[in-house]
């Protein structure tokens, strides 16, 4: 559906051809699949890695490789599914820090640039249109942190409750069947409104960054949900069946 | 189009109703029968997708009085044709409104005819239409839906079906590109299809 932002050679599985392995260079790593960018400043690898491997690199930030290779994995591999073998040797921890800071990487930086760059575009527009365009783009932030909101607020202290081997009974990882489908909707609306239909007032070079923004937060929140529905639900799944 | 002959489905209990459209139907030569369903039993619904019919002539006696209401929704998640209700009994006048168009057993052979190509242009009126442009039934449908009024109320302002409703609202998204209605109301905002005022 998505078209990825950044021209990647596409490889279905890891067998088709590129291994993404611990003993790789983080430059490799990249040079691979640009599109990791985002995933390393979230993960918090500071640029000025010289030659460092991705597991050096990882056990110097205290974080598990081999669950920051598997959200490599889902940024790097269409349609990737995770083995239980490769959900086994996550870490459940660093995957719910990673979601964590995906949202507030979203919220105050990815959406406040857009803010910024939309309020800018609008500019010249005449003042209806400036109005309702940027409500649409309010009422489509609000929602999305709305949608970060319930799972800051409610699954994650959840997950946490699981690891801590206190599960809340009431609930379990699998009522957290999400409806992003609206949230989703609303993204590409966005991006076709402003495509196609924005006045002419607007600068086309402004225009065109804020789509390819756009195009990269859709690739983005596609790969978050994966993680989601993925490898948390799953590794939840796990921990609450031993529970039992 | 003019020479094509339409492909009809008959779903209706009566033998005696069914040869007798069918010879009607060959008097005329527009319209011929494809196939004849006596009930909605098994493997009704296989049928019903595998005829490529343009219109359904259906007698709503064959749903079950609790079904009745519901029985257009079953056409129309078998097959794109359009539906006629041919009324036998006494059918509610929601059940029969549902339909692109009703006749009775007692219309002429002209008066059915006209009501299945009426039935037919409004199905294609509503169904898929070539080019991007929104069509001004679109158009005036795409006002409503961005001042938030929902599709029985569409149906009701235009005295045509929720289902063809539905219908020009998929083909408003496939044509914009807009899916929420939020989003629509925008569009018609920018395309001055409408006034801020009209909806503060």
């Amino acid at each position: 559906m998505y078209k990825d932002p950044i021209p990647m050679k596409k490889h279905r599985s890891e067998s088709d051809a590129i291994r993404l392995a611990g003993n790789m260079k983080l430059a490799d790593l990249l040079d691979l699949n640009p599109n990791l960018l985002g995933v390393l400043t979230r993960v918090g690898l500071r640029f000025g890695f010289g030659d460092e491997t991705v597991e050096e690199a990882c056990r110097k930030k205290g974080i598990n490789p081999q669950t920051f290779l598997l959200i490599c994995k889902v940024y790097t591999f269409t349609g990737y599914m995770p083995s239980s073998d490769a959900l086994r040797t996550a870490d459940l921890r660093d995957i719910v820090t990673y979601l964590h800071s995906s949202h507030a990487d979203y919220m105050d930086n990815a959406l406040q640039e857009l803010a910024g760059q939309i309020d800018r575009m609008l500019e010249p527009c005449d003042e209806r249109y400036k109005k309702v365009i940027w409500r649409f783009f309010s009422a489509y932030k609000e929602e999305l942190s709305e949608h970060f909101r319930y799972e800051e607020e409610v699954v994650f202290p959840y997950v946490q409750s699981v690891l801590d081997h206190v599960g809340d009974k009431g609930f379990t990882i699998t009522q957290y069947e999400e409806n992003h489908t609206n949230v989703e909707e609303k993204l590409g609306d966005l991006k076709n409104i402003i495509m196609k239909y924005l006045p002419q007032e607007c600068d086309d070079r402004q225009v065109s960054e804020i789509l390819f923004k756009l195009y990269l937060l859709e690739m983005d929140l596609e790969k978050h949900t994966s993680i989601e529905d993925d490898i948390l639900v799953p590794m939840v799944n796990r921990l609450e069946e031993h529970e039992k | 189009m003019k020479s094509k002959t339409r492909k009809v489905l008959l779903i209706v209990p009566s033998i005696v109703v069914a040869k007798g459209l069918e010879s009607i139907f060959d008097n005329q030569g527009e319209f011929e029968v494809a196939g004849i369903l006596p009930d909605l039993g098994r493997g009704s619904e296989t049928r019903l997708r595998n005829v490529e019919a343009d219109v359904i002539i259906i007698d709503p006696c064959v749903f079950s009085y609790a079904e009745r209401a519901n029985g257009r929704n079953w056409l129309s998640d078998n097959s794109d044709a359009a539906a006629v209700a041919l009324q036998t009994g006494l059918e509610g006048e929601e059940t029969l409104k549902a339909y692109d168009e009703t006749f009775s057993l007692y219309d002429e052979p002209t008066t059915i005819i006209r009501k299945l190509r009426a039935a037919l242009e409004g199905r294609q009126e509503s169904g898929k239409t070539e080019g991007e442009e929104l069509s001004a039934r679109e158009k005036e449908i795409l006002v409503c839906v961005a001042k938030g009024m929902l599709n029985k109320e569409i149906a009701d302002q235009f005295n045509i079906s929720i289902y063809t409703v539905i219908t020009h609202r998929k083909n408003i998204t496939r044509k914009t590109g807009i899916k929420t209605v939020a989003g629509l109301t925008v569009y018609a905002l920018l395309n001055n299809l409408i006034d801020v005022g009209d909806f503060e």
